[in-house]
């Protein structure tokens, strides 16, 4: 095992936490940095029934076949990125939490042809979320946000202002419902541009008001 | 002054709100839902502003979007914005404005020489003028911008902020007007997505200025209950103030949304602007029509104006314009224009028609109310200095070519007026249906140009169409929308409602009407008055009649050279006339003279919108490695290498850049340095055939690089030049991880899919970018391995063990790491990847435990100079895109024994002749003189410039540890030139004599690095 | 701004792609056997089409997969787009350019 406390979130120098202490109030958006997901990249023909299966065996659920969507349970998402492409995402911030599961990818796979490459240090998460989260996004993304043609669930590749995103909405409109913070996106950055992105969303969403939240 | 000009009632002004606002200085008051101009003229000021070249007086012309006249300069300061349409800015309190274009006052202006000058000012005067001679030109120009200018550009930063946004939507509709409120009605009634665009504040276009009524009410109720009902759809968003400024490809649009121009105290979280970039699956043009002016001699003063605009005035904004009136028309549409401001109390002096037997449904309303009509009739001139005073009438002929009477004042008779209302038909405003590349055609009957096919996914709605009835705008409005709707894929609506329904209106046009383009005169055409084309460029049709005369004749030439429709307003109002009077004089049809492109922005857009926050820090995206917050405590000068910032040197307290980057090459060389490499690209590949792959990608043979060894590559374009090179290691059986430069991270990584995706997909190979999943904290120099040794338990660190271009794995500082032992520097070198996150960790562990070594961050230009005494090459610096690894004397890592990209090139004739250039060392005669990274390399130097130029410096620097100054250049045939001297003149005199030497400076054998 | 349909991932803004040029340019199997003349016309001749044109296109803001999109160079309408490897689509080549 690696101490965690040697660990630094890309967005760790920003001291959001402090700021995070505050109510989100009216904010029409709250936004908090996600780090330190164990995230795997996949390449596997889906073809390859056999393959494909074991994956279902071995994570409880199938990966999800249609462009631009996720399936997953509490433990592991799947995002599809591309018609042979997907990333395994393991939430919790576990340091081992990545390796394990590209073992797990790699003992399930065994003796296919298949990539399965770690990728989770190379990005944060930054979660956007609220009542304005898909006017905010919508300023710096071609893609469109509405209700009707981005629903729960859905991921896709992108860009956002100036950075290359991976957008995955995690929960729709009925989540605020439920009391609740929705719609809730997790946007995937790579660290490098985390802190451009960061600054680039605090300033455009500044007209709805933004939280930081813990 | 109080209003003097304001009606007692009605309009859609809030006379409990006055606004108080200055125009040139003077105090005045309008009215809350006032425009600058309607407050004016509710105050009896016409005069706003000169003309562009002529300097003449100038008044309010229009009531919107089409204004050629009255541009103001609006605000002080950094806020000040230059020719803004005083028509279009909406009146808030303390608003301040000032005409244009005028100098020492508007009243009195210098420039209006100009006018008395004006045979000498002809079309094409400046290209006649100002060729000859060449050098005078700068001083022209000078003399040219100072005349011409129109507004005064702020110097300072813009104080506010600007935003942008991208938007979808299944139907657009472009105006709301009665055409565009119906269509969003109809489209969003299926539940469709729309977008209402308004360029105005307020919904309802041309009826806010007229005096209709629809299913029998006022036609502005009518407005406010389908304002209600699209206000009440979930699905529908109205944007006022918000032009359609642009029709692109594939139903992309441009917005402009003026968010807080209107309001005095702007909130500060709001962006001034916003500009809306749209996809739209349909489009709903209903953009109306612009009315026209005629061109008759003198028509140019403070006083003329379009008669749609007068009724505007009078009707939206309970204003007279005037006191007594001459209505001016070749059509019956005006005779309602007439109608309507006698009803305000003005008094129509007379209506005075081109038509020899005026007709139709206003004309004869009008004819009842007992107006005063002259048929047959034309104004052959104007009087008044700065307000017209008087116009002159007189009956023209049969053909309207001439007057009656023939030449001379006796044919006239004079009326006294200070209101000309004039009206020369419409035209559509088919401004953004051209843009988006729909064909234009001219309908001879309406007298102007209707759209043909549409392009794209387009319908089109009310007068743009040439639907100029108010029935049949909310007919075709209605179409449309539920046509868009569809197209989008909805389904239709169940829930008719009376309003959606086409209500019951009139349905008058503005015809029959009579074609005269250009109104005779007594005078001989350009002589003793002038017949305005283009009021905002000072065009007249004498203009264009001389440039046909020079022989121009395509439409596009004839625009250019007399300019006519090239003003911010880009000819709304004039371009149809000067069309029509090219065609006349050319003896053509209309429809073969054909119509100028229309290009966006319909109006002008601001460069802030364009901007919006992609200013200053957020200009571009910036990359940032994990170990950042260190350098950056630690006062790191930073350099831009592409997106990343990478420390460029460590400056303490008081050093110079030359005195940092001393210390850090001694210290690399001398005992130890460390440097972050992060930035490096990094490409994980995997699968069987991952040899084969790099075999065909390399220059050099990857077969048989054992696992846990590493290996420098060369990557080539297919054209043979030098790409990208690196350091790939083979990780395991089928496993490899490739590390670029940099700034090719990205290049690299797509050069190798599309290869691997396009040509050889057969290959079980994938790739995945793992740039940003390492840090990578290099250690250099003698005690590279004794510090490594202190932070490592279980990697053997002997030469053996881990020799030049091994690997190791296992722990560093507790971390587990890969360690390369690779060098870019010469010296012993161990590149240490970490999982990203514990990059700080490893550097600050690595800092601490380096301290006996005095261990040294070393940034870009140490490592820049340390490579370079070694002569390694950096892509991009000593290579340009026209360098090959012969020109670079890299035989060694070209096989001979399998092919590669770019190879088959390297033989072509063009890249084995002798006299390519080719990378040498160079040193300076004076070893203190560093020589210009760039400047040029000579054999012989002449007196002056153009000298026979033999190479380029590509890299230059002083080296402590050469202590002299040394240099790579890229010398034509320079290996065979080695000893021989060259010059490299510099900019103010200076000549450096060097001698050309072999590139490597510094340790020939490698025993540095090896040990 | 073109909407371009990803094969994969649907349509999307132009700005997510990158543009590689002619389609249907295979690499020369041996290029050690071509001419000088041969080998330039693979390396820098590609045409210059009004009309249908067939290119190649790359998602590189999203699924980074290179298809094939034949495209009217005169109206930007894409008529088609289809897998790399695939053939040439049957078009009808209507347009009056």
């Amino acid at each position: 095992m690696v101490e965690a406390y040697l660990r630094q979130s890309a967005l760790a120098h920003l001291g959001l936490e402090g700021r995070g202490a505050g109510a989100r109030g009216a904010a029409g958006v709250a936004m908090s940095e996600r780090p330190h997901r164990g995230i795997v990249n996949l390449r596997l023909d889906p073809g390859n029934a056999e393959a494909m299966a074991a994956l279902k065996a071995a994570f409880g659920f199938a990966l999800p076949a249609a462009a631009n969507t996720s399936a997953g349970n509490t433990d592991t998402i799947a995002l599809w990125l591309g018609p042979d492409e997907w990333w395994l995402v393991v939430p919790g911030p576990e340091p081992e939490a990545g390796p394990a599961l590209a073992e797990k990818l790699r003992a399930a796979l065994s003796g296919h042809f298949a990539a399965v490459t770690e990728v989770g240090e190379s990005r944060t998460c930054i979660r956007v979320a609220g009542p304005r989260a898909r006017a905010l996004l919508q300023k710096g993304c071609p893609l469109d946000f509405h209700p009707r043609a981005f629903v729960a669930g859905a991921c896709a590749q992108s860009i956002l202002a100036k950075a290359a995103v991976t957008f995955h909405l995690f929960a729709d409109e009925s989540a605020a419902q439920a009391g609740a913070e929705g719609p809730v996106f997790d946007v995937y950055v790579a660290r490098s541009f985390a802190e451009y992105l960061w600054a680039w969303l605090e300033d455009a969403g500044a007209e709805y008001d933004v939280a930081v939240v813990a | 002054m109080t209003q003097r000009f304001r009606l007692p009632e009605g309009g859609l002004i809030d006379r409990a709100k006055p606004l108080g606002f200055r125009f040139d200085g003077t105090r005045y008051q309008g009215y809350a839902g006032d425009s600058l101009a309607s407050a004016l003229l509710a105050n009896g000021v016409h005069l706003v502003g000169r003309s562009f070249k002529y300097h003449r007086p100038r008044g309010i012309f229009s009531a919107g979007a089409e204004e050629p006249n009255a541009l103001v300069q609006l605000g002080a300061g950094a806020r000040s914005d230059a020719n803004m349409r005083a028509t279009q800015v909406d009146l808030v309190d303390g608003l301040t404005a000032a005409s244009q274009n005028c100098w020492p006052s508007l009243g009195f202006d210098l420039g209006a020489i100009n006018n008395q000058l004006s045979r000498f000012l002809p079309a094409g005067f400046y290209y006649k003028t100002f060729m000859w001679p060449a050098a005078l030109w700068m001083r022209y120009e000078w003399v040219i911008r100072h005349a011409a200018g129109m507004g005064k550009v702020p110097d300072a930063r813009d104080p506010d902020h600007y935003d942008k946004t991208y938007a979808h939507c299944d139907v657009l509709v472009a105006g709301a007007g009665p055409a565009g409120l119906a269509a969003a009605l109809a489209a969003s009634e299926t539940g469709a997505r729309v977008i209402l665009a308004e360029q105005d504040g307020e919904l309802g276009g041309a009826l806010l200025g007229l005096d209709e009524t629809i299913d029998g009410a006022p036609a502005r109720d009518w407005v406010a209950a389908a304002r209600a009902e699209l206000e009440a759809r979930e699905s529908v968003t109205i944007l006022t103030r918000t032009t359609v400024y642009g029709y692109f490809d594939h139903n992309f649009l441009g917005l402009l949304e003026r968010v807080t121009d209107h309001l005095a105290e702007k909130p500060a979280r709001l962006p001034r602007h916003r500009l809306w970039k749209l996809r739209a699956k349909q489009v709903v043009l209903a953009t109306g029509a612009i009315e026209r002016p005629l061109v008759f001699s003198d028509n140019d003063r403070p006083g003329i104006m379009l008669a749609g605009a007068c009724q505007a005035y009078v009707n939206r904004y309970a204003v007279k314009p005037g006191s007594k009136a001459v209505v001016f028309t070749n059509n019956d549409g005006a005779y309602g224009a007439a109608l309507d401001l006698a009803a305000a109390g003005i008094e129509i002096a007379a209506i005075v028609d081109l038509r020899p037997d005026p007709e139709g449904p206003a004309t004869e309303r009008a004819e009842a109310a007992g107006l005063p009509v002259l048929a047959g009739h034309a104004i052959i001139g104007t009087r008044g200095d700065q307000r017209v005073d008087q116009v002159r009438i007189a009956r023209i002929s049969a053909d309207g070519a001439s007057i009656v009477g023939g030449a001379g004042e006796g044919a006239a008779q004079t009326i006294d007026c200070d209101l000309v209302a004039v009206s020369g038909g419409w035209s559509p405003t088919v401004h953004l249906f051209s843009q988006s590349r729909g064909k234009i055609r001219f309908d001879a009957e309406l007298g102007c140009f209707l759209p043909g096919d549409a392009a794209q996914a387009t319908h089109l709605a009310g007068a743009c169409n040439g639907a100029f009835g108010l029935a049949s705008c909310l007919q075709t409005g209605f179409e449309a929308g539920a046509q868009a709707a569809k197209a989008a894929g909805l389904k239709p609506g169940k829930r008719r409602r009376k309003i959606q329904k086409a209500p019951e209106a009139s349905d008058d046009g503005f015809l029959p009407a009579r074609w005269t383009w250009l109104v005779p005169s007594d005078r001989p055409l350009g002589q003793g008055g002038k017949h305005f084309v283009d009021l905002q460029n000072d065009v007249t049709a004498a203009d264009l009649k001389l440039a046909l005369r020079e022989g121009y004749r395509s439409v596009e030439h004839v625009k250019r050279y007399t300019t006519t429709g090239m003003g911010t307003d880009q000819g709304k109002t004039g371009n149809v006339n000067a069309i029509a009077i090219i065609a006349e004089t050319q003896g053509r049809p209309i429809p073969e003279v054909g119509v100028t492109t229309f290009r966006p922005p319909y109006t002008a857009v601001t460069f802030g919108a364009f901007a919006g926050r992609d200013i200053e820090d957020l200009l571009d995206a910036t990359r940032r490695t994990p170990i950042h917050a260190w350098h950056q405590r630690n006062g790191a000068v930073f350099e831009d290498v592409g997106q990343w910032k990478r420390p460029w040197y460590y400056p303490k307290a008081s050093e110079s850049m030359h005195d940092a980057v001393n210390r850090e090459v001694k210290a690399v060389r001398s005992s130890l340095g460390v440097v972050d490499a992060t930035t490096l690209g990094k490409i994980d590949i995997q699968g069987k055939d991952a040899a084969e792959f790099l075999n065909r990608m390399y220059t050099n043979a990857w077969s048989k690089l054992e696992v846990g060894k590493c290996r420098y590559g060369l990557m080539l374009g297919e054209d043979g030049m030098v790409m990208d090179d690196g350091v790939t290691a083979r990780l395991g059986e089928h496993h490899y991880l490739m590390t670029t430069t940099t700034g090719n991270a990205a290049p690299v990584f797509g050069h190798l899919e599309e290869f691997l995706q396009t040509e050889w997909p057969e290959l079980e190979v994938r790739l995945t970018s793992v740039t940003e999943q390492f840090a990578t904290v290099s250690l250099a120099g003698p005690n590279a391995r004794r510090l490594l040794a202190e932070l490592t338990q279980d990697i053997e660190l002997s030469a053996n063990a881990l020799p030049h271009m091994g690997l190791a794995r296992g722990r560093v500082a507790g971390i587990p790491a890969r360690v390369f032992r690779v060098s870019f520097t010469g010296e012993m070198s161990f590149e240490i990847n970490v999982r990203a996150s514990y990059g700080l960790a490893l550097w600050q562990a690595v800092m601490t435990a380096g301290e006996k070594y005095d261990i040294t961050p070393y940034g870009t230009e140490a490592m820049h100079v340390l490579r370079a005494e070694k002569g390694f090459i950096i892509v991009g610096q000593e290579t340009d895109g026209s360098v090959t690894p012969l020109d670079l004397g890299m035989d060694w890592i070209l096989s001979k024994n399998k092919d590669f990209i770019g190879k088959r090139s390297l033989t072509r004739p063009d890249m084995l002749k002798p006299d390519r250039k080719q990378l040498v060392g160079l040193l300076t005669e004076d070893p203190a003189e560093v020589l210009p990274e760039g400047a040029q390399l000579v054999e012989t130097v002449l007196a002056k410039p153009p000298m026979v130029m033999v190479g380029h410096v590509s890299s230059s620097y002083h080296s402590p540890n050469l202590e002299r100054s040394f240099a790579l250049a890229m010398i034509k045939g320079g290996r065979g030139k080695m000893g021989q001297r060259v010059f490299a003149p510099l900019q103010g005199g200076k000549t450096l004599a060097c001698t050309i030497t072999g590139p490597v400076f510094l340790d020939p054998e490698g025993e540095r690095l090896r040990g | 701004m073109l909407l371009i349909p990803c094969p994969y991932c649907g349509p999307r803004s132009e700005e997510e792609f990158s543009y590689g040029n002619e389609a249907h340019i295979p690499r020369p199997k041996q290029p050690d056997k071509l001419d000088d003349a041969e080998w330039a016309e693979y390396v820098f001749m590609r045409s210059n089409t009004k009309g249908v044109f067939l290119e190649r296109w790359m998602h590189a803001q999203g699924c980074r997969r290179w298809f094939n999109v034949a495209r009217d160079t005169v109206s930007y309408e894409i008529l088609a787009v289809y897998e790399i490897g695939a053939p040439r689509p049957e078009l009808e080549l209507r347009r009056d350019v």
